[in-house]
């Protein structure tokens, strides 16, 4: 009966972790005390969700008119930021979901918090499309509905195939955040006392880890990862072809797709890695969030990075291959026109500092990978801008041509998302467990007693 | 799971092999009332208990299926509802709505998964819990034992004293606490 004992735990994925009974002790106690520097943050955030919400209700009071959006330019920031965090959603998916097909042992300590990073990236993604609208309370047309004169939406919009995706993606991904939690609302709830114990009581559902929960949790899982990986690859496709469909020159290219997707790819985890790097310093996560994982981290960024920044090389490359003047103009322009810094942060950030993670010394060392994932933080957001902006300020007729210039509102808001999704971030860090206290336990090995020699005749 | 009513006992064990070697002890004199608790999946369980396959991706298939079906008949049924012809194109136009039956493939597969997997696991469970300790979503493995009478109890008792658990509740439900 030599069943366990042969198994390949990965014992060097956590090599500090001495026992189950230590990840609970040392993921739970993140919940009790918070720190100065979590309150530092929230009060930060909290204030920034402030001037999001003013500078949205200054717009919604005023209209449009208060955005630098004019013709030609009818997509700036908002659609940018839109694309910009649909983006980071994305590697939380790939964290949980992909890399949990391929079984890949560094997930176990990261999923959690890039789940979570997924669902508050999408939470905030969504609210741009509604930001951009203008007359945001008319948001529901954007849902097919039998209305008072059968009027539906036209499915051959990418419009309202994003709809359908973003809101599929959004569905998906909570759900999957929240049943993976549910062993460790269950380990919170035991340890709790007093009002979180009720609460955890509550949203643990009466798990209790028996082997019938067990079984089929695990298929229904693997499952919804299954699900998943089709899925994350479809969105940000879709979102693609929100450009890709239209003929602006700079947008009509069939490379969108995989370039997008890489790109999403490579930005969310270059997010992950500008969250987990406070989240271990902080907390004191250092046995569970090893060199290890920044390591592996680099890596995906690293390939990733590679494939985005050959796309922009094929993207110049058939502008002056396809022969077409528009085109070749609009991609002259980037480079050298009125935008030529949007550009080149993008091309600095995106293309040249990820050339740095080639190196392992860069890789293992924790201040070095947080630096450079700001800098591709950065420069995926220009990306996003530089795709939109440009584009639609350079089409086909000169006399159209214009600059746009975002207005003070934009920039309250664009900043306000960022403080909108670190409050989400806060919340979860206080409330739920920010390390998967169970599936961190599949990696250790498990205590065994051994057999003596007498009883293992039987 | 345990019928109420029956007498039973709880064992905790802090190692994942003198579980095993319970479990299998129990099922080979016969013994099915067996819950077993663990902090986290170990498919070592799941075999000596002796699972097949889960019966929840029957309902993944089935909201699969039901989301690419009403990926493309809602859209084409709309587009009929009230034809509109954009640029020439045909009005069931086919290779759009591949996309939206995609999504709600994966939508309804969810979805689907999500029911299934709550009627499989008889979830949410919300009755205050019984027959638990605390300790397994920590560190401590669990194994319940229903039995018909006393004297059958005492038998899987027999069988799971030799594998040494760390703890045994007897009447973990309390029946006879009054």
């Amino acid at each position: 009966m030599a069943t366990v004992a042969e198994t390949d735990r990965g014992a060097q994925t956590h090599p500090d972790v001495q026992s189950y009974g230590e990840v609970n002790e040392d993921v739970l106690q993140i919940l009790g005390r918070p720190g100065k520097w979590w309150w530092f943050l929230f009060a930060l955030s909290a204030l920034g969700v402030g001037v999001f919400a003013f500078s949205w209700g200054y717009q919604l009071v005023y209209g449009l008119g208060v955005t630098g959006l004019n013709s030609p330019v009818g997509w700036g920031v908002y659609i940018t930021t839109f694309v910009f965090w649909v983006g980071i959603a994305h590697s939380g998916t790939l964290i949980s979901a992909i890399l949990f097909l391929f079984r890949a042992r560094w997930r176990q300590s990261i999923y959690r918090a890039a789940e979570a990073m997924t669902v508050f990236a999408v939470m905030t993604a969504g609210l741009f499309p509604l930001i951009h609208l203008g007359r945001a309370w008319h948001a529901y047309w954007l849902f097919p509905y039998p209305n008072e004169r059968l009027l539906w939406p036209n499915f051959r919009s990418p419009l309202v195939w994003d709809v359908f995706a973003v809101t599929t993606y959004f569905t998906l991904s909570a759900i999957f955040f929240y049943l993976g939690s549910i062993p460790d609302l269950a380990a919170a709830r035991d340890r709790a006392k007093g009002l979180w114990k009720r609460f955890y009581t509550f949203v643990a559902l009466g798990w209790r880890g028996t082997d019938r929960e067990w079984h089929h949790f695990g298929k229904a899982y693997l499952f919804l990862a299954a699900l998943a990986t089709p899925l994350v690859l479809s969105v940000h496709s879709v979102v693609s072809w929100d450009f890709a469909m239209a003929i602006v020159p700079g947008w009509h290219a069939t490379i969108f797709a995989p370039y997008f997707v890489a790109g999403a790819i490579f930005s969310g985890v270059a997010m992950v890695i500008t969250l987990s790097v406070p989240l271990r310093k902080i907390f004191g996560l250092e046995k569970y969030l090893t060199v290890r994982h920044f390591d592996a981290m680099a890596k995906l960024c690293l390939v990733t990075g590679l494939i985005v920044f050959w796309a922009y090389l094929v993207e110049f490359f058939m502008a002056w291959y396809s022969g077409e003047d528009p085109e070749r103009r609009v991609f002259w322009n980037r480079v050298w026109g009125h935008y030529w810094w949007s550009t080149w942060i993008m091309l600095i950030c995106n293309g040249f500092i990820p050339i740095l993670l080639w190196f392992k010394r860069v890789r293992h060392s924790i201040a070095a990978l947080f630096t450079v994932s700001l800098f591709i933080n950065i420069g995926m957001w220009f990306e996003r801008y530089t795709i939109i902006v440009t584009s639609l300020s350079h089409e086909f007729m000169p006399f159209a041509w214009n600059v746009y210039r975002p207005s003070l509102t934009e920039m309250g808001i664009i900043l306000g998302s960022f403080a909108w999704f670190a409050f989400w971030f806060l919340l979860f860090i206080r409330v739920l467990p920010p390390v998967a206290i169970s599936e961190l336990k599949e990696v250790l090995p498990p205590p065994m007693r051994g057999k003596p020699k007498e009883e293992g005749g039987r | 799971m345990s019928g109420s009513g029956r007498p039973g006992f709880l064992a905790s064990f802090q190692h994942l092999d003198a579980t095993l070697d319970a479990i299998k002890g129990l099922r080979k004199e016969g013994f099915r009332d067996i819950t077993a608790y663990a902090p986290f999946p170990e498919h070592h369980i799941e075999e000596a208990l002796g699972y097949g396959k889960s019966p929840v991706r029957v309902f993944t298939l089935t909201g699969g299926l039901v989301g690419a079906a009403a990926g493309f008949a809602f859209p084409a049924f709309t587009s009929l509802d009230w034809p509109l012809v954009t640029g020439g194109k045909p009005i069931l136009s086919m290779p759009a709505y591949v996309v939206i039956a995609f999504e709600m493939t994966i939508l309804l597969g969810v979805l689907f998964t999500v029911i299934g997997l709550f009627i499989n696991m008889k979830f949410p469970h919300l009755k205050p819990i019984v027959i638990y300790d605390p300790e397994f979503t920590a560190d401590r493995f669990g194994i319940y034992v229903g039995a018909a009478d006393e004297e059958r109890l005492a038998e899987a008792r027999k069988i799971v004293d030799a594998c040494r658990p760390d703890r045994v509740q007897e009447d973990p439900e309390g029946l006879h606490h009054g």
